[in-house]
């Protein structure tokens, strides 16, 4: 390819290096350096101390526990689901479908703070059966172990049924046919054929679910209870001032994540299998034949379809519900439009929502822009071995995901740790207690989702497509405008929506290094909530959710325009 | 002088050598073949002809200019590729003045070129059409248009009539030839299907696991191959291995066949003789063995039986034992033919081909 571009190349390196060295590197590196430093000197009495208290061990055995158990439990939901819904076809069928990842793009506190009103002690669920049964007291309570594993199952399991359901697609419906035809039942094909090559979705699937609840906050934090998990604990140090233990948990919870991640590569490596075959026809959905299975199925699904939708429902009509309108009744006895009249109305709201709005715009526009840089420095290192060694590509792509593979409390703390005070990397500016450490978090954090948006448009681009420009006599940089570019910026730019709205709702980065200058939207939801301004706090949710829905559906028509 | 030289040109791709010291020129005005089967490196050298691809050693010489570090958008070279590689995002008129925007050409130039360049391939009034609405062959045509518009130096083909079905690709094929001959232009054609390579090129070079084993005419290559890798590979050939005599004194080469110990004389130049004692293939296409069903003394007449008979339409093909010698004879009729029947096989010694060592 071309050779008359070093200057740029070297550039765009740069920029990419440069962020990478002051986003990446030096934070975690200095979280790590001061969880083995006490007053100057290295020491490991750090994590004597913290480890010989039986409270962190907890923590630690509480998260994993509840990730293993989170994984278990998703998939026990999640993939007969997918075989059913993807398998086969049944009135109904649809309504499930189309509702099945819903909980995926609910932010994680607007999640918990629907499953309290719908499902907590004294949300509508509860109080409708003491209501119905004259009890005295809630029938439940939503606290500790099960309340955790419940809320994970609802919103983890579109994991293992989004990627079931796609490697289910994958398979080529004559692979099944041809175990048919070589005598194997229904279930050998089942275990021989398809489940075997299911593991890579399966592995992916488990691996998304065990870091998701790993990094896993806001229900803890709700209705944990008893259960202290890792990410709480670094909280309560912090807000204790206790930093030098909130730091040396962050790093065990770093490295607990990271070996997870390592541990699930390493298995899914072992297992990718090549597209042998030929070109394949898709399964077609089988329509069930036996009349009480398929209106079993239909019942299912519309149970299903309701269950999901149920936690959004309630949140809506909280947010309609006037004050102390709700406090035994099953459901608010009188509803107003004043809880939205105040988020619109209030200077503070107004405030809150342009923080967010800002700070995520301004994160997920860095994160485009950059990506670009990024692609573009990782596909010349993939072409041109010259350009610089497969060694170092393969580090840059590692450091690029780090960020999405640690728990947004790892990024805060680490963030938080190496801006606190003037530092070798920023001179006597100090990032901490401005309004610029949240955009920066947001950066980090969902860079990587804009990363990879952009690599898989590039990825689908036919490599001779700017071949053949260059052959009409395009130079570089008009390649890129008449060729990559209007192909690729559909997808890179959905995944750009998809970084913003998630900043949007942030909760778990934002409540470790707000300032009042900066106050995001789910900072207010929390103050609401510890205020029991319920119809508050459910209206900003609804109104998220309204944001997150539009900016979706945006997100879908451009993958679609790039199809 | 030719237009364009490649100089024992290499190219690795890990540990394979997909090229191997390949050389070549190709003339002004002419139609050229690189043809060979699949993986023997011919599109490989094709891309470094266009500079999408660097050699690892070697040069290429253009016009007398060495543009083997030139980069391809300033070679100046049209290139029509396999999968077309139309830009999905543009219609069929921005497809086509692509290469002129690059250019920086005026609009009324550029309108006039693309409309001719459209004309040529019997496009005119497509230009507002997504490429996506067109079928298969006119999309190789908008591949064609847009290489021709640029006015290339050379221009490139990288087998474009592989996607099309069988009658398209022969009437595409013709109309192919014709543009490029009435433009005047210069081709490097690449292609793994020799009856495309014969009909189009004037000079072919067959290529082999990334070597060039022989550079000629269409029919020099079909009845003179030079290697036993090109004889294969061009239609059906018998192979016979065989040794020269020592007691052939003669200008002419007489050889003993290991199967069958037939005695063979064949027509060659003196300095060609193979050496003495060391097996040698010698080729005869089918076309060329006579089949006689009495007893003869024509030169290189050898006695066997009809071990199989096999009905191909227009022609039919004839295989004989003659002593352990199978040898595959081209008929027109099997009429009064049937297994095992006695026969002879003539093997003409003009058409007897000594190919090299491999």
């Amino acid at each position: 390819m071309s050779h008359g571009l070093k200057r740029r190349s070297v550039a765009l390196l740069f920029v990419t290096a440069i962020v990478l060295l002051y986003g990446v590197v030096y934070p975690n590196l200095s979280v790590v350096v001061s969880s083995f430093q006490r007053a100057g000197a290295w020491t490991l009495v750090n994590y004597r101390e913290i480890l010989s208290q039986r409270i962190v061990i907890e923590a630690i055995v509480s998260s994993l526990g509840l990730s293993v158990a989170t994984v278990l439990f998703c998939a026990v939901v999640g993939v007969p689901l997918a075989f059913l819904f993807e398998r086969f076809t049944f009135p109904g069928r649809r309504i499930f479908a189309a509702l099945a990842a819903l909980p995926l793009v609910l932010p994680p506190l607007v999640g918990t703070v629907a499953f309290i009103f719908l499902a907590g002690e004294t949300g509508m669920l509860a109080h409708g059966i003491q209501n119905l049964f004259g009890l005295q007291s809630p029938p439940w309570r939503l606290r500790g172990w099960p309340a955790l594993i419940l809320f994970h199952t609802y919103t983890m399991y579109p994991f293992f049924y989004v990627l079931t359901g796609a490697g289910l697609r994958r398979i080529d419906a004559s692979l099944a046919e041809a175990a048919r035809s070589l005598g194997a039942s229904q279930t050998t094909v089942l275990r021989r054929v398809l489940l075997p090559q299911l593991t890579p979705s399966l592995v992916a699937a488990a691996l998304l679910t065990f870091m998701t609840s790993m990094a896993s906050f806001s229900a803890p934090l709700l209705f944990g209870g008893d259960v202290r998990v890792l990410t709480l604990e670094i909280y309560t140090a912090r807000q204790r001032g206790e930093f030098v233990m909130a730091i040396t948990e962050t790093v065990i919870l770093a490295v607990i994540s990271l070996a997870a991640l390592i541990f699930f590569q390493r298995y899914e490596g072992t297992r990718r299998f090549a597209a042998a075959a030929m070109k394949g026809a898709p399964r077609r959905r089988a329509s069930i034949s036996s009349g009480t299975v398929r209106v079993l199925a239909t019942i299912l699904a519309v149970v299903f379809a309701i269950v999901l939708v149920l936690p959004v429902a309630t949140l809506f009509l909280v947010s309609f519900a006037r004050e102390g309108s709700w406090t035994t009744q099953t459901l608010p006895s009188a509803y107003t439009l004043a809880n939205y009249q105040r988020l619109f109305g209030d200077p503070y709201a107004a405030e809150v929502f342009f923080n967010s709005f800002t700070m995520s715009a301004i994160a997920a526009v860095a994160a485009l822009l950059w990506s670009f840089a990024v692609v573009t420095v990782l596909r010349r290192g993939k072409n041109e071995r010259r350009f610089f060694g497969e060694g170092w590509r393969r580090l840059l792509s590692l450091l690029v995901l780090v960020p999405w593979a640690l728990p947004g409390t790892v990024v805060a703390v680490s963030v938080a740790e190496a801006y606190g005070e003037p530092s070798l990397l920023l001179g006597s500016f100090v990032l901490v207690g401005t309004f610029w450490i949240l955009p920066v978090v947001y950066f980090l954090r969902f860079m990587p989702l804009v990363v990879r948006a952009l690599q898989a448009s590039m990825e689908q681009l036919d490599p001779t497509l700017e071949e053949a420009a260059g052959s009409l006599g395009a130079r570089a940089w008009q390649r890129f405008m008449r060729v990559t570019l209007p192909l690729v910026w559909p997808g890179a730019v959905a995944g750009t929506l998809l970084a913003f709205v998630i900043a949007l709702g942030e909760y778990v980065a934002s409540v470790l290094v707000f300032v009042p200058a900066n106050r995001p939207i789910s900072i207010a939801i929390a103050s609401e909530l510890r205020d029991f301004n319920l119809g508050a706090a459910a209206a900003y949710g609804v109104v998220l959710i309204v944001i997150i829905s539009i900016s979706m559906m945006l997100a879908g028509r451009l993958e679609r325009l790039r199809g | 002088m030719p237009l364009l030289s490649l100089n024992a040109v290499s190219r690795t791709f890990g540990t394979t050598r997909a090229v191997d010291h390949v050389s070549l020129d190709v003339n002004q005005g002419e139609f050229f073949g690189l043809l060979g089967p699949s993986g023997c490196g011919k599109t490989t050298t094709l891309r470094m002809i266009a500079g999408l691809e660097k050699p690892d050693s070697g040069s290429i010489v253009f016009q007398n200019e060495d543009i083997t570090n030139l980069p391809p958008e300033r070679r100046g070279f049209g290139m029509v590729f396999q999968n077309y590689a139309l830009f999905p995002h543009l219609n069929v008129f921005e497809n086509v003045a692509f290469g002129l925007r690059a250019r920086h050409k005026t609009k009324a130039e550029m309108n006039e070129r693309v409309s001719s360049a459209l004309e040529l391939v019997q496009l005119s009034g497509y230009g507002k059409r997504a490429v996506d609405e067109l079928s298969g062959g006119q999309q190789q045509r908008v591949a064609i248009a847009r290489a021709i518009a640029i006015e290339p130096a050379l221009l490139l083909f990288d087998e474009p009539l592989s996607n099309l079905d069988v009658s398209l690709r022969e009437e595409t094929r013709s109309e192919l030839r014709e543009l490029v001959t009435r433009l005047g232009l210069t081709a490097v054609y690449v292609t793994h299907d020799q009856e495309e390579a014969f009909a189009l090129c004037d000079r072919i070079s067959v290529m082999v696991g990334g070597r060039l084993m022989q550079t000629g005419r269409p029919r020099e290559l079909y009845e003179q191959p030079a290697e036993i890798s090109v004889a294969s590979f061009l239609g059906r050939n018998n192979l016979i291995k065989a040794m020269r005599l020592s007691s052939s004194n003669t200008a002419d080469g007489e050889f003993k066949t290991l199967e069958g110990e037939h005695t063979l004389h064949l027509r060659v130049k003196h300095d060609d003789l193979a050496p003495l004692n060391k097996p040698v293939y010698v080729a005869i296409r089918p076309e060329h063995v006579e089949l006689s069903m009495n007893n003869n003394n024509a030169e290189n007449s050898l006695r066997g039986s009809i071990r199989e008979i096999v009905f191909g339409g227009a022609t039919s093909t004839v295989r004989v034992d003659a002593n352990g010698l199978l040898v595959e004879a081209l008929v027109l009729r099997t009429n009064g033919l049937e297994v095992n029947q006695p026969c002879n096989v003539i093997l003409p010694p003009d058409h007897l081909t000594l190919l090299k060592n491999p």
